[in-house]
Order: structure tokens, then sequence, then C-alpha cells
């Protein structure tokens, strides 16, 4: 009977449960009730376990490293109260080396969609309190399923990585894990936008997942990037290298062209990361997103008149070029300091994103080499993949002569350039500010290569190559070659030989560029083109 | 000022004060002054007549004078020629003083007679120079103008430059950007419409003066007429080091950040093309946003009403209205019904913003209440130690340089010294030791933080 009350009273309270007041039942019906509470609590006590992760001592932990928490990461990236998690529960199967001793609900990621600025993606956010964020088979099978639901609603993935790498005790499965992300990367590649920010370790065979996404940023000073580490670096090549040296946010964001930012914090790169993500269609269906836009489409810009010195030697900053004309001087540089006489970005045009690329001619006076073109093709190839415009801005004496560059390959990469234009069916506009000499001039978005609208500036000049080497080619052995050369430049260095053959649209004031480039865009806007069917191309690599 | 013809005729146009200076160099005049009475300014204008008949002067010229707290003033200088602040003189005596130059050497006789040179109400000139005013009041600066917009649409200013958008501010000229000059009816007018000028000014590209120019202004010594040629090392003994805002301005500058940080995340969802499903976001009407200027935080609490923006800092109410479109370089935005003129200098993403608010720029950035608690987290990150390199402070020409490595120097012993500007700088080491390395050579042009020479 003393059961029989306190049941009872457990029951008042959780009314809800529509718990019959069968009185005449028995001990049998009570212990059913019982049953039920006792699985709410524990969904309860489970779900509360799962938002501690590792606990507190290992949140405290990684706070003190400067870093956050897995969660708190997805409550700074998404849009407040529009996460909604998946597989909280699931718990790896691991029952080797005590493994099933140590379960935790959620394993070592924590998985799920939201909104960002109130467009969808999801994502998926590495535990490092638990296990490391190692990868169990657990961990691998809560990333493919957000990632399969990506690709069936046509929404980006964003991947927050701190990982220790695999989770040994699960051996092979791990791999298996592996594997498996890799193989959903390469199908969504080019169906949804995917973007990896590294937040803290990555080593090993991770770092193939990062490299397959679109776009890798980084966190200084407490994000690394590498397949085998200091000490196995040590081991085999007896070079001693410092974690950050190896594979810090400078390595790959200077270097090794591996990472296209680096932020200064979490902070900084999760608020950072929704901008960058504003830029972005949701998956190749869709159109380059447009923003209702305070600045005037027909601006004329006055300082563009004067950017280009008069000197053709003087050097100027593209920046200011690209910053003249996009909306709100508003531009998103990707890899700004990597293969820096390339400039490439993402832009508005009249609220419209678009991709910019852009010569530098303050570097190496804006030549192509072999990493600028890598660079500039994988930017066009994206693009193009998600429908966004490109917008490009020639000054380009040529490829950069070498050794170096001959050994290097400039052959094969500078070709990837040239493929990634010319294979591009978005609208393509392209303005020669200054130089647009031989080979280079056809691989920057010429009209050769389908390129929309082409517009010269009237201090533009193509030709083959500048007059010093022209001349001593044409006139070998002539005496008067100064004289040559100045009736060289008169004829060539100028927007003209283009111009009267149609290579060019126009020439312009430079004053008006921004004003027709968002009327041709808005024309544009409907281009159908396609490239002939194949089952891939066979791109230069 | 004097104004002679060749006839023997000469007459003054009173006087112009130039106390304000930096190096030597005018930084701020008005006319007329405020230390002289008709007495000592009528001596002065005869002492400079005499002056210029006695070498038998002709055209426009000035007689410069070093004048004492009691009044005596001395000779310093003539300056045969018309000078840089002729236009506060053209402004308070109505006299076009090119014109009349012009008819001078033609040969015509002085058209005004001395009774008839008025002084007519106040104009006061800001000299605004490319220079870096927080160190040592102003050094060099160079850069080409992404944004230049003279205020000219405020009536009784007038902007003689010669630059426009685009120009580009090198080493080898005088870094004069434009001689910004306000008339009133009285000084407090002439000095309000040059307040108002300068922060309509939207220059950028390069560092400026115009924080220090707008800081003298309002400056208590400078309002009342207490000036001389001490001013400013008097005023701002350790250097300047940017307008100090008082509570009630640093409340106001996070209530209009807040204003500009909305404003950012409402267009950031204002997308107008998408399709399929999206979640629209419920609209909200209040915030709680915490605002760091510099390193110092504000809470604020913000309500959206109908055509404003409630915002709660500390104990004030303020009532944010205007539109801050990242369109245009200046935000008029007007709180509790005063005017106040913004700029959005730079805007780096992710609610940072560097915004001009009374002539300085503060590093401001907006979070929300999330963003802010988990920002606790994050950890300061190491300064760089430079005490071991020489830099270039500004961009220029190296005239010597006057060690090589292996070399041991004494502390502030000059290693080398750069010119630019017409100025020549000394650079000298911070502390004693062995040079590692000299990076340049004498006749090298160096960039701004180019490391010169490296110390052990």
């Amino acid at each position: 009977m003393a059961t029989l009350i306190r049941s009872l009273s457990k029951c008042h309270r959780f009314l809800h449960y529509a718990v019959p007041l069968q009185v005449t039942r028995g001990a049998k019906t009570m212990a059913n009730v019982e049953l039920t509470l006792d699985v709410k609590r524990r969904i309860d006590n489970t779900r509360q376990q799962a938002l501690l992760g590792g606990g507190q001592r290992r949140i405290d932990v990684q706070h003190k490293k400067g870093k956050l928490t897995a969660r708190e990461r997805i409550q700074l990236l998404m849009d407040e109260d529009s996460f909604v998690e998946y597989d909280m529960f699931l718990e790896h199967n691991c029952a080797d080396f005590g493994m099933e001793k140590q379960k935790y609900p959620g394993d070592s990621v924590v998985t799920g969609r939201g909104t960002i600025n109130g467009r969808t993606a999801f994502v998926f956010s590495q535990d490092f309190t638990v296990f490391g964020g190692s990868l169990s088979g657990a961990h691998a099978k809560k990333v493919c399923k957000i990632m399969d639901q990506a690709m069936l609603v046509g929404a980006p993935v964003i991947g927050l990585n701190d990982s220790g790498g695999a989770r040994i005790q699960e051996g092979v499965e791990s791999l298996a894990g592996y594997a498996d992300i890799f193989q959903r990367n390469v199908e969504s590649s080019g169906v949804i936008p995917q973007i990896s920010m590294i937040m803290g370790p990555c080593a090993g065979g991770a770092v193939y997942s990062p490299a397959l996404t679109d776009f890798t940023f980084m966190v200084k000073d407490t994000s690394y990037l590498f397949i085998t580490g200091p000490d196995v670096v040590k081991a085999v090549t007896n070079e001693d290298v410092t974690q950050e040296e190896l594979g810090g946010a400078k390595t790959h964001t200077s270097v090794s062209g591996v990472a296209h930012k680096a932020f200064e914090n979490d902070v900084d790169a999760l608020l950072n990361l929704r901008e960058f993500f504003n830029y972005l269609p949701l998956n190749n269906t869709e159109s380059s997103p447009v923003r209702a836009c305070d600045d005037p489409w027909d601006r004329l810009v006055p300082g563009l008149d004067t950017v280009v010195p008069l000197e053709s030697t003087a050097a100027y900053d593209m920046h200011d070029v690209i910053t003249g004309i996009i909306d709100e001087q508003e531009f998103f540089e990707i890899m700004p300091t990597y293969a820096r006489n390339i400039i490439v970005g993402f832009g508005r045009m009249n609220g419209r994103t678009v991709g910019i690329v852009g010569n530098q001619p303050k570097v190496a006076a804006g030549c192509l080499d072999i990493n600028a073109s890598v660079k500039g093709a994988r930017f066009v190839r994206f693009c193009d993949a998600f429908n966004i415009p490109i917008i490009t801005f020639v000054d380009v004496p040529g490829f950069l002569p070498g050794t170096s560059q001959e050994y290097g390959g400039i052959i094969r990469h500078g070709a990837k350039l040239l493929y990634a234009f010319a294979e591009a069916t978005v609208p393509k506009v392209t303005i020669i500010t200054r130089k647009a000499y031989g080979g280079a001039y056809d691989v920057m978005s010429s009209k050769h290569l389908r390129g929309d609208i082409n517009y010269a500036w009237p201090t533009a000049e193509v030709a083959v190559m500048g007059a010093k080497g022209a001349v001593s080619i044409i006139f070998r052995g002539s005496k008067n070659q100064v004289e040559q050369e100045a009736e060289y430049v008169e004829k060539f260095a100028n927007p003209f030989p283009a111009a009267v053959r149609g290579f060019v649209d126009d020439i312009i004031e430079p004053r008006t560029t921004r004003m027709r480039i968002n009327k041709d865009l808005s024309v544009l806007a409907d281009k159908k083109l396609k490239n002939p069917w194949k089952k891939h191309s066979n791109m230069p690599l | 000022m004097v104004l002679c013809d060749k006839h023997g005729n000469s007459l003054y146009l009173h006087e112009r004060e130039c106390s304000i200076q930096r190096r030597n160099q005018k930084v701020i005049e008005e006319a007329p002054s405020t230390f002289l009475d008709e007495e000592t300014r009528k001596a002065m204008g005869d002492q400079a007549c005499r002056l210029a008949n006695a070498v038998g002067y002709d055209s426009a010229g000035t007689v410069e004078f070093l004048v004492d707290k009691h009044k005596n003033f001395y000779f310093l200088e003539m300056n045969t020629r018309l000078q840089v602040e002729h236009p506060i003189t053209e402004m308070i005596t109505g006299v076009d003083i090119v014109h009349q130059m012009l008819r001078v050497a033609k040969g015509h006789r002085l058209l005004h007679a001395q009774e008839n040179i008025p002084i007519e109400g106040w104009a006061i000139e800001c000299r605004v120079y490319a220079e870096d005013p927080f160190k040592n009041f102003g050094m060099p600066s160079i850069g080409r103008l992404s944004r230049y917009v003279e205020p000219l649409h405020i009536e009784n200013t007038r902007c003689d430059s010669g630059i426009m958008e685009g120009s580009e501010i090198s080493i080898y000229y005088d870094p004069m950007i434009c001689k910004l000059v306000t008339y009133g009816r009285n000084r407090g007018l002439a000095r309000e419409t040059m307040i108002k000028s300068l922060d309509s000014y939207v220059i950028k590209g390069v560092t400026h003066n115009i924080p220090l120019l707008r800081d003298i202004l309002t400056e208590k010594r400078f309002v009342e007429g207490d000036i001389s040629t001490n001013y400013l090392p008097e005023v701002f003994p350790d250097g300047f080091k940017g307008k100090q805002l008082s509570i009630q301005e640093n409340q106001q500058l996070a209530a209009m950040a807040c204003a500009i940080y909305l404003k950012d995340e409402e267009r950031a969802s204002n997308f107008v093309n998408l399709k399929g499903s999206h979640i629209p976001l419920t609209p909200k009407s209040k915030w709680i946003l915490n605002v760091m200027i510099g390193k110092t935080r504000f809470e604020a609490q913000v309500s959206r009403g109908a055509d404003r923006l409630k915002v709660t800092v500390g104990d004030n109410n303020f009532d944010v209205k205007g539109n801050p479109s990242f369109a245009s370089p200046l935000m008029d935005l007007s709180i509790n019904g005063k005017q106040r003129l913004l700029q959005v200098q730079l805007r780096n993403g992710g609610g940072k913003y560097e915004l001009r608010f009374f002539g300085t720029v503060y590093p401001v950035q907006v979070m929300s209440e999330r963003a802010y608690d988990l920002n606790q987290y994050m950890l300061e990150k190491k300064q760089v130690d430079t005490s071991a390199l020489v830099m270039a402070p500004m961009p220029g020409v190296l005239k010597s340089v006057s060690v090589a490595a292996g070399d041991l120097v004494a502390e502030h012993q000059e290693v080398c010294v750069l010119e630019a500007m017409k100025m020549q700088n000394s650079l000298v080491s911070a502390k004693v030791a062995k040079v590692k390395k000299v990076n340049f050579k004498t006749g090298d042009t160096v960039n701004e933080g180019d490391v010169i020479v490296e110390l052990e």
C-alpha cells in the first residue's frame, strides 16, 4: 500500500503520461509505470551528459587553450535557436582494449543542421573532449548521415575540424570511416559547397577530407594540418621542425597553398565564416545569391581614371581597382598571402555575388607562375560549378620565366588556368587595364575563350610581347632599334590592335566600369551555355 | 598682411593668428587674432606698411611678428609673396588678394583705401596634412586616396586643394592635402562650421591629421583663445593620443555602433532571390549587444522603434535615428535629436569596425551576448618584440647609413637618416647592442615598416 501511494504521488507529477488510476490493477501496473518514468529520466540524463561531451574537466582544458567546445562553436556559427541536432545518442560499438566501458553519447562529433542568416547548412563539429575528437566508426557514421542528407536537399556542408586523427582502438574500422567520408566529399564536389574550418589538430589521413572540400580555413596558433607530424618527420628525415612550422596557419596560407585564409581565434573564425557563407549559393542548381543593395549600380568611380600610372612600368595595386568597382568596397579575398601575384576573391555587384580574378602588378609585375595559375584555376572552377559570374581584371606581362618555373612544370600548371577559363560557362566579363601580352593574354579570360564581354581601358596594351623583345626579334641585327622600338610602341602598345579585330567589345572610360559591368551582368544573368557531354574531362593536373 | 602698388600706396589687410604650429610649421590659422586689440593692430599695420614702403615693395606680402604677453611686438621676417593662409584674410576683408596682385603687377593703383578694409566676421583655416598626428604631432604618410569627398556641401566652407579621389600622395612633395577654411559671423560660428566640416571630410587611403585638428578646435584653451607658439607641447605634453572620449561620448559611440551592426546583420539576411525551402528568420525587435571600444566593454539594450533605435547604455537612453548605409562613407545619424556624423573608416567583418568619431578613429567590435560570452575564452595574442629592429617610421629615402654589421652601437645612437617630404629623420638604436644586419644602403627607398637595421 505504501508503494502504491508513493507511485501515485509520482504519477501526479507526470499526469501527461495519462496513467489511468486503476488502483485495482496492482503491483504489475505500477512497475510498468515506473519503467516508463525511468526511461524518461534516462533520456534526460543522457542528454545532459551528451551536452557535456567528455566532461567539464576536459571542457576547461579546451577553454584554457583558447579553444571553444564543439557545441559552443555550432552555437556561434548558426543562427540563434536554429540548430537541430542528429544522433545525440549514437555511441561507438568498439569492444577492444576496454573501450566498451567508455561510451559517450554522441561520441566524438556533434552533427546536425541549422540556418546561417536564414539559409540551411549542415554541420559537423568534432569534439576534442571525447577521445581527443578521434574518428571512430560511429563518428564517421554520424558525419556520413548529414553529408547524405545535405546532398539530398541541396545544402552546403561545413566541417569544424578538431580531431587527433583515427581512433587507434577502433583499428581498420576508423580507416573505413574516413574512406566513407572521402567518398562523399567527392560525390558532393561541385554539387553543394563544402567548407572546412580547421580549429585544432587535423593529421594523418584525416587531412584529405579538407583537401577535397572547396575551401579550407584555419585558426591561427591553435590549428595544424599535416600528414606526418614532427615526431615522425624527425625520425625518418631527421629534420627538426615544430608543429606550427610544419603545418600551422602561416605555413598553409603562405607557403603550401593548402588553406585559403587564417583567422585570429575561434570566435573570429566563426563570425567570419557566417559572412563568407553569405556569398555562396546553397547548391549548384541555385543561381548566385543576390542581396538588397544600397550602393547605386550606376555609380561613376572617378578615382579609377588615375589608378593606372602614366608610366607603363610603374606598379599599382589591383586591389584599388577591385574595391573601386564592387559594392560597398567589401571584398572577401581568398588566399591573400599565397601567390600574391594574382588576386582572387568574392565581391558583390549590385547585390549579386561575383568571383573576381585579377593580376597584381605590384608582385612579380603581375606575371603568372605555377602557384598563381593553380590558385586562379581552382577558384574559377568553383565559381563555374556554382553559377557565380566571373569578373577578370587583366594586367599581365606574361608567364614568369626561369628554370625554377620550367622545371616545376609551369607548362602543366599554366594550362590549368587556361583550361578553367575556357571551360567556364558562367557569365564572364573581362577588363584589360594595362598589359595583356603573349599567351597570358589568351589565358586571362580572353574573348577567344568564350569571354562574354571584354573591355579595354585606354591604358590597355594587347601585344605578343613588350616592345624591346619584339624589336630585337623582328629587326634582328638592325642598327636603329631604338627608333623601331618607338614605332612598335606606337603601333601596338594600345588597345587598337585588339579593338579593330573585335577581340575587345569596347574601349571604355575607367570611371564607367562599374556601371557597365552591372548592366552586362543583368543581361547575362539569363545566359545559357553548355559544354559537350562527357563523363568528365582530362584536365591537366 | 600688406598690399602695395607701384605708386607708393600701401595698406594693411589686418593680421592672421598663426601660433598653432608643429616643428615650426603652421597648422591652424585664424583671422583676426583673439589677442590683439585695435591699438596694437593699428601699430603693427602701420609698421608693416612703413617697412614695405621703405624697401619700395609692391604686390602682396606678409610681415610676421612675434607678440609677447604684454602686447609688445617684434619683427620676425617678411614673406614677400602670397602665403598659404591668405584665404582667411580674404574672407574677413572681402578682398580678392590674387586679383589685386594682378592689378598691381599691371601697374594699376590700389583699389581700396585703408578705411575701407573692414574686419567682418571670423575665419579659421586648418591645414589638412597627410601625416600621422600620433607620431610627434605629424609624421608624413603616403598612399593613394581611395575615397575623397570634400565637405563642400556645408555652407561657409572653402576647400583649396590640388587633389581628388584617386590621387597619389607621394614622398616627393609637401604632405598637404588641402586648406580647409571656414567663415562665420563670429569666432564661435566659424569654429562650429569648421568642426562640422572636419567631421564630414572623407579621406581614405592616407593617414591624416584631422583627429588632431578637430581635437584642438574643441579644446578649452583654444576655445578661449588662449594660444601661443608653445600650444601643442603644452596642451599635449605626452604627444597627441587621439580624442579622449568621455563616458557619455563613449556610450553614444556604442549606441551608434549598435545601429551600424544591426543594419549589417539585417542586410546580411536580406536575400532577394531565395528559392526552395528556407526558414524565414523571425524578425527580432529586441537585442542585448556588447560593444567593445578598444578594450572597454559597453553593454547595450536595444529595441527597435517605428523610425528609430532605442539604445540604453549604462544609465543613459539614446534615440538613434538615421540610415547607416554602408554605401556612403559618411553616416549622418542623430542621437536624441542632435546630429552626429560618423565615418566607417574600415569594415573588418565579424562585427569589427573602425569608426571615425569626433575626428579620431576608434576600433569598435559589436558582439551578440553569446559571442561575447564565448569570446572570454579567447587568448590574448603575444606582441612581437621590436626593440631589436630599427624600422622606417614612414616611407622615404635613406640619406645616410652610419653603421655596418658587427658594429657596436650605444642606446640612442644614430644608425641612419631618413628623408621624406622636406624632412630629415634621424633613426636611433633603442638599446646597446651589436648590429646584426643592415638591410638597406644610402640612396635606397624604404617603405613604412621596413626593417633597416637589425640588432642582436
